[in-house]
């Protein structure tokens, strides 16, 4: 039956995730945009209450619960996915940044979910684990991949270097891209946990960022970085034929949750600009308003929550059809274009409409603008997303549309 | 009612004697078609003699008014139709395939829908559905999200068509939320029989930045409390020359914007086409209302059943919206496939296959912000902001798509031998068009 609303089963999460946002993240917003690169202290006893939640039975708002659902019967579900859309919607109204800085709630703890065996699972249990997979000559184009990771006996031995790694410092594992053999291409690419004593990984710089300052984000390299074989994720088989099917996999379930950050951000200029306005004396919640009569801060409020909307409904789509173990990789990628771009013209416009006000560092408005923008771009840019809806819709591979 | 039929066939006529002198006609080989069009013209006019004198007498007892169950409200996230809806979309959406799109070009030439299709719709039970099984209807339960998909799925045959077919249903949906008993009986169970009334919503007005909540349509107090006398005009409405039966928005002294029903022969009432850019197959048409007088019992609803109404009339122009948008995306995607250009399909360059994929995100957006507020109307929640918000969105990107549509066939996409023309001139309307149909 058709029906678009948050399941009430939710409530008690969202309701945790907003007095996280309102009581932890919102009041250092601010500070540790500030302070880029301090670690945030905060965070730590919030940690343990989420480890709380996770083992509770009720999956947190962090990227760990991830996993697609089995349809094992034909009773629709609202699952893991939904609740870690919904919760990280309000973790990032709080902050971005913050929200990216969570304790084993890492991308590359999603990628552990997606695609590690019940064995490195348990081994892994209560790691946190950062992404690597941008090298400085390839970002979108993932195949192009130069690490490497070469057989010796036993192990594994990688080298190359990686940048962009969000909470690259702070983790204690990298889920590390390489290839097996580059002539290969994308098959041969496959992704293996390092953990961060290892002797042949080392942090090498931190960014300085346009946005999500209160995260970190370093360059790593690996020399001579040897790994047993158990640190592999997934098969040592270069498969051709299946291509990157593996590692990309952990996207399908990511990009919903990038899109909710971004949801979530956008709603914080909102609701800010919605007070803004009130306060100048215009009604921005009249909806029965004559379109083309109101004010033109009202219409272009309205607009922008328009497109706010439909973002949100991609993604809780995109995510709904995960819990039911439907195929969604055309929803996730639509919802995570339509999100990242929403998220920039929302933000970017109620900086706008803010006059002094969205652009003075004594609102947020300015800064949620600055955060909004990385998510447009990581977890695959706004080109990358439409690249691969257009190639859905046509029925394209990858080298018919380039 | 005489005067009425007057009216059209004036209209017809004098404008035929205009054209049968035309030395342009004749020069340009354009006789024989305009003649064709003419015969089809005069033809509803002739129509308009038979139908509009169609009785509404009350035919079935009513203590009190028949309400439809509300569906019963679930906690989930849920994009599934029901079993029921799932099969009714599925022969409509044939129908919609088989009957409408093939003579989509043909009825817009004529400004009106074939027998053959009127026939078709009836046999799906189209408004049946929206009639209580306690008036000899098929509905059970009251469903804006039923009416909804059955509005995408026929206008992704033709949006022109889909409006004609839709309008009616509109009216009997309004009746089986808001009538009375005695409103019910005299027209919701006409709208079970063998040959349901033409009927429409009258909300939109021939003014610019007219808004459907302050209606310039006046109904001045007659003499006494209770009786009125209505003066204005009503543009562009579905059916409007040859209407049975119309929901009319007017301010009435005393009380305030309400729905009003009118039968299409009472006295006062004239009509004449009103043929627009597109939307041509709904035979859309001027009312002009005079002096017409209606009482009490003609008020349909209270001032929340008109503020609904507007909305759900909306949401109608967004179902409509989506079902054209989807046939325009389903259009588009096999031709820039096929069409090749500098030696491969246009469809390999990312100026072609980016807007492909824009068009492909934005439809589905538009479906799910029209559903939303549609299932937020039919589970009894507010629904005035998400509709707002729907219609907003769906206006903007309708007309992009539309746009689109005809962008991605360039020459070809300005040319009747494709559809996307008229997709593009149908689009144009969501924005612009009130009333007509309610889900």
């Amino acid at each position: 039956m058709i029906r678009l609303e948050e399941p009430r089963k939710f409530r008690m999460l969202v309701h945790q995730a907003n007095q996280v946002a309102t009581e932890i993240f919102r009041p250092n917003s601010r500070k540790y945009d500030r302070a880029e690169h301090a670690y945030p202290k905060e965070l730590d006893m919030l940690s343990a209450l989420m480890d709380g939640m996770n083992d509770g039975g009720d999956r947190g708002a962090g990227t760990a619960g991830l996993a697609r659902a089995a349809a094992d019967n034909d009773a629709i579900v609202n699952g893991a996915n939904m609740s870690t859309v919904l919760g990280l919607i309000e973790l990032c109204w709080g902050d971005v940044g913050l929200a990216l800085s969570l304790p084993r709630q890492g991308l590359g703890n999603a990628a552990i979910a997606a695609v590690a065996n019940d064995e490195q699972k348990k081994a892994l249990r209560g790691c946190w684990a950062g992404m690597a997979i941008t090298e400085p000559g390839c970002g979108s184009d993932s195949a192009a991949i130069r690490t490497t990771a070469v057989r010796d006996g036993e192990d594994f031995v990688i080298n190359g270097e990686k940048i962009y790694v969000t909470a690259g410092q702070r983790c204690d594992h990298v889920v590390v891209w390489a290839s097996l053999d580059p002539k290969k291409g994308r098959a041969a690419i496959k992704s293996f946990v390092v953990s961060k004593d290892n002797p042949g990984m080392k942090v090498l710089r931190l960014e300085h960022k346009l946005g999500i300052r209160s995260s970190d984000t370093a360059t790593i390299v690996f020399e001579n970085c040897r790994v047993p074989r158990s640190a592999l994720l997934g098969t040592e088989e270069i498969d051709t034929k299946q291509g990157f099917g593996g590692v990309m996999q952990t996207f399908d379930n990511t990009r919903p949750v990038v899109a909710a950050m971004a949801i979530g951000v956008a709603r914080a200029a909102l609701e800010r600009t919605r007070e803004l306005l009130t306060q100048a004396g215009l009604s921005p919640d009249d909806y029965a308003a004559d379109r083309w009569r109101m004010p033109a801060a009202v219409a272009t409020f309205h607009e922008l929550e328009a497109e706010w909307e439909a973002a949100r409904l991609l993604t809780l789509r995109a995510a709904w059809m995960a819990d039911n173990g439907q195929p969604n990789s055309l929803q996730a990628s639509m919802s995570k274009a339509k999100a990242g771009r929403m998220a920039t013209q929302v933000t970017l416009k109620c900086a706008e409409l803010g006059g002094a006000l969205g652009y003075s560092e004594d609102e947020l408005l300015e800064k949620w603008a600055r955060d909004s923008k990385i998510l447009d771009i990581f977890e695959g840019t706004q080109q990358i997303q439409l690249l691969i809806v257009a190639r859905r819709l046509l029925g394209k591979s990858s080298a018919e549309l380039k | 009612m005489a005067k009425r039929q007057r009216d059209v066939q004036g209209f017809g006529l004098a404008a035929l004697n205009r054209l049968a002198g035309s030395k342009t006609l004749d020069k340009l080989g354009l006789k024989k078609p305009t003649e064709k069009a003419l015969y089809q013209a005069s033809r509803t006019g002739f129509k308009v003699a038979g139908s509009a004198g169609k009785q509404f007498k009350a035919v079935k007892d009513l203590l009190s008014p028949a309400r439809m169950d509300k569906h019963k409200p679930t906690d989930l996230f849920d994009l599934t139709p029901t079993e029921e809806q799932t099969m009714m979309v599925e022969s409509v959406r044939r129908f919609a395939e088989e009957a409408l799109r093939p003579a989509a070009e043909d009825a817009e030439t004529h400004s009106e829908i074939s027998e053959d299709v009127w026939k078709g719709a009836f046999e799906l039970g189209l408004s049946l559905m929206a009639v209580p099984e306690a008036l000899g209807g098929a509905g059970s339960e009251r469903s804006p999200i039923s009416s909804a998909l059955v509005a995408e799925a026929l206008a992704w045959g033709d949006m022109g068509q889909a409006l004609a077919l839709m309008a009616p249903v509109g009216v009997a949906n309004a009746l089986a939320a808001w009538g009375n008993s005695d409103q019910q009986m005299r027209y919701l169970a006409t709208f079970a029989e063998d040959d349901p009334p033409d009927a429409a919503l009258a909300f939109l007005e021939p003014t610019a930045l007219s808004n459907p909540r302050h209606p310039s349509c006046r109904g001045s107090l007659d003499g006494e409390v209770g009786r009125w006398r209505i003066n204005g005009e009503k543009a562009l409405v579905p059916l409007g020359p040859f209407a049975d039966l119309l929901i009319v928005s007017v301010d009435l002294e005393g009380l305030g914007p309400r729905l009003v029903l009118i039968e299409g022969d009472c006295n006062g009432l004239s009509a004449k086409a009103e043929p627009g850019m597109g939307l041509r197959a709904a035979s859309l048409g001027r009312l002009m209302f005079k002096d017409v007088k209606v009482t009490e019992a003609d008020v349909l609803g209270d001032e929340q059943a008109f503020e609904q109404a507007i909305a759900l009339a909306r949401l109608g122009w967004c179902a409509l919206a989506v079902g054209t948008c989807q046939a325009v995306v389903d259009y588009v995607i096999p031709y820039v496939n096929e069409r090749k250009a500098f030696g491969e399909p246009v469809s390999h360059r990312q100026g072609v296959a980016f807007t492909v994929a824009n068009m492909g995100l934005e439809l589905d957006a538009m479906r799910l912000m029209m559903w939303r507020a549609t299932a937020r109307a039919e589970q009894g929640q507010s629904f005035q902001r998400d509709a707002a918000l729907a219609h907003r969105f769906c206006a903007d990107k309708a007309m992009q798509i539309g746009s689109d549509g005809v962008q991605m066939l360039g020459g070809h996409g300005y040319v009747k031998e494709h559809p996307v023309e008229r997709w593009y001139r149908d689009l144009r309307a969501i924005a612009n068009l009130e009333g007509g149909l309610l889900l």
